[in-house]
């Protein structure tokens, strides 16, 4: 499939390191390129900065409209002024991750040049990096800003992971963290669902090994799959009932003609072929595979002799961990053993389930008791932190 | 259990019990609210006395509401959930109003004893007279407002008197520091010094206790 590559044609803000990150596995980056978006105003303290860490197809622009879709931000219901992360009370920021391919360091950026290997994007060879390198990127990025503490870090699914991840690793630098519909580890279900998209994408002739770039295309069609596949883990099945149900696209005339193999029959087949079609206008395969692994290998209490616990031992971070009913990607069991460990590591942590029938995406979509959550969380923070309006 | 039946057992005057509740903990220290409710007893604590108190909550509907209003709450089962705190991580432990709405009261006592230095427990007394008059003349399950539900659908199964309260203190070996009888408004009886006559006319007793 002939895509143009949409993702070239844009600049983005972007703050370059010269001195590169050292990754986990091992690799050095000699250069380290974090794009970002910030909304509202730094405080003369420097007290009232809030970090919103993206989701595995998010980015930066989380309160503004995209730059290639031309819709709305991703958090424009939470993230904004008068909105529960208020941006005239706070200095949000939003970094694309490491690994992405909205401007931050990832397998489209160019190879580094040390001479022993030819020039050109990373593609396949970009190395593996993890929810610890991405945190890492970010606190370059903090520290660039001028902030020593953040007022608040927060995100859903791999951007609560990243919130865990910063509580973890800077608990000096974070006042408050929201994991939001996450986990501490990356579930076998969940790898398992993100292996068939990645193989989706492997099997997509115009995927080239990885050197698509070469030729000009974009593995659109694998991609679109991983996309559609992934998508169905976003929604409940009652989301998917009451958004379509068994409705059809165009029902035929004459009812011998009802029974068909090919093209949109049913109104959900439509729909995930307009998610994945409108995805890789936006979307990087290879940094698909590179963030899909990286929350693949998340594993929070593995990384801290096998207790989660140890993880935040001594910490004074103030918690507020969400999950959505029906969620089952990453189920409120998961949520719950993350407030029990951080029950065990005496942390301050506040708990709640929130009902929604929305699934997995309900974290981005309009659930009032959950808006009110965040708000009345962050108020009581900000009192507890001395915050000045 | 219905989800329109919360567990906890509410008192007419929620305000006056928690007054009389706060009255035994001293500022500025660790507290864990067990069933707390609309978070009323932890905002109290924080802002009147500087506690740094933290809520349990059965009921989701009241676990949003007081995180929206700001408390730290969490979701959580006082049969279940204590179990995951460490030694010692609490100054008080407070349980109002509960105790006769858990599984186990006994192991729930004990986690409070194992998690704070001191535990304070407030629950409806069984052995006040009208409850038995009721029983003795009707032959019945007394209804009182105070016991308001139908022994079919009452939360409350393990009902007991301020007498059982202290043998139970008294087999576990916990210290009773101070214990006082009130009426269902919370405030304080006079014969609060004499167990059997608190046990015969006290609404519901106030516990405070520590470890030996």
């Amino acid at each position: 499939m002939n895509q143009p590559d949409t993702l070239a044609t844009i600049a983005h803000q972007t703050v370059t390191f010269a001195d590169g990150l050292a990754l986990e596995c091992g690799v050095s980056l000699r250069q380290l390129d974090v794009a970002y978006r910030t909304y509202g105003t730094l405080n003369a303290a420097r007290s009232n900065a809030v970090l919103v860490c993206h989701a595995l197809t998010g980015d930066q622009y989380v309160a503004e409209t995209h730059p290639i879709t031309g819709k709305e931000g991703w958090w424009e219901m939470v993230v904004g002024p008068g909105r529960p992360v208020d941006t005239d009370r706070f200095f949000v920021i939003c970094a694309n991750v490491l690994g992405g391919c909205m401007g931050s360091t990832g397998p489209r950026s160019q190879r580094d040049g040390d001479g022993t290997s030819e020039p050109g994007p990373w593609g396949t060879d970009f190395p593996p990096v993890t929810m610890r390198d991405m945190v890492r990127a970010q606190k370059r990025l903090i520290e660039h800003l001028g902030i020593t503490r953040l007022f608040a870090v927060l995100g859903g699914s791999m951007g609560g992971m990243q919130a865990l991840e910063w509580a973890a690793l800077y608990p000096d630098a974070v006042f408050a963290a929201l994991p939001i519909a996450c986990a501490a580890y990356h579930s076998a279900q969940n790898i398992a669902f993100h292996e068939v998209g990645r193989q989706a994408i492997f099997a997509d002739p115009d995927w080239q090994g990885g050197r698509y770039w070469q030729s000009g295309t974009v593995p659109a069609r694998g991609l679109a799959v991983a996309r559609m596949c992934a998508h169905i883990t976003y929604l409940s099945e009652q989301a998917l009932t009451r958004k379509f149900g068994r409705r059809l696209q165009n029902a035929p005339k004459d009812p011998s003609e009802a029974i068909t193999l090919f093209g949109d029959m049913f109104e959900v087949e439509s729909y995930l072929h307009h998610q994945g079609s409108t995805f890789v206008r936006r979307f990087d395969a290879n940094s698909y595979l590179t963030i899909t692994r990286a929350m693949d290998y998340f594993d929070l209490a593995s990384d801290h002799k096998g207790d989660l616990a140890n993880a935040f031992r001594g910490t004074r971070t103030r918690f507020l961990l969400v999950s959505f009913t029906s969620d089952w990607l990453f189920p409120t069991a998961e949520s719950r053993a993350v407030a029990r460990a951080l029950n065990r590591a005496g942390a301050n942590v506040s708990f709640v389930e929130i009902p929604s029938d929305k699934g997995h995406d309900a974290f981005l979509l309009d659930e009032p008791d959950f808006h009110r959550t965040l708000a009345g969380f962050l108020a009581g923070c900000a009192e507890h932190a001395g915050l000045e309006v | 259990m219905t989800t329109h039946d919360p567990v906890r057992f509410i008192a007419k005057n929620m305000r006056v019990d928690l007054r009389l509740i706060a009255g035994m903990i001293a500022p500025g220290t660790r507290v864990l609210d067990i069933g707390s409710g609309d978070g009323s007893l932890i905002e109290h604590l924080f802002r009147t006395k500087g506690c740094d108190a933290r809520g349990i909550e059965i009921d989701m509907v009241e676990v949003i509401r007081s995180v929206a209003y700001g408390l730290p709450v969490m979701h959580g089962d006082a049969d279940t959930d204590l179990s995951h705190y460490p030694d010692g991580a609490f100054d008080y432990v407070v349980l109002s109003r509960t105790l006769q709405a858990v599984e186990q009261p006994r192991a729930v006592l004990r986690q409070m004893l194992r998690i704070g230095a001191r535990a304070v427990v407030s629950f409806p007394n069984f052995g006040h007279w009208q409850l038995r008059l009721q029983l003795l003349t009707r032959g019945r399950m007394p209804m009182t407002p105070t016991w308001d539900r139908m022994w079919y659908e009452t939360p409350n199964i393990h009902p007991c008197t301020i007498h059982d309260f202290f043998d139970l203190c008294a087999i576990e070996g916990y210290v009773v520091e101070r214990w006082l009888a009130a009426d269902d408004a919370g405030r304080r009886a006079p014969w609060r010094r004499f167990p059997r006559l608190a046990n015969l006319f006290g609404e519901q007793g106030l516990f405070l206790l520590r470890r030996k």
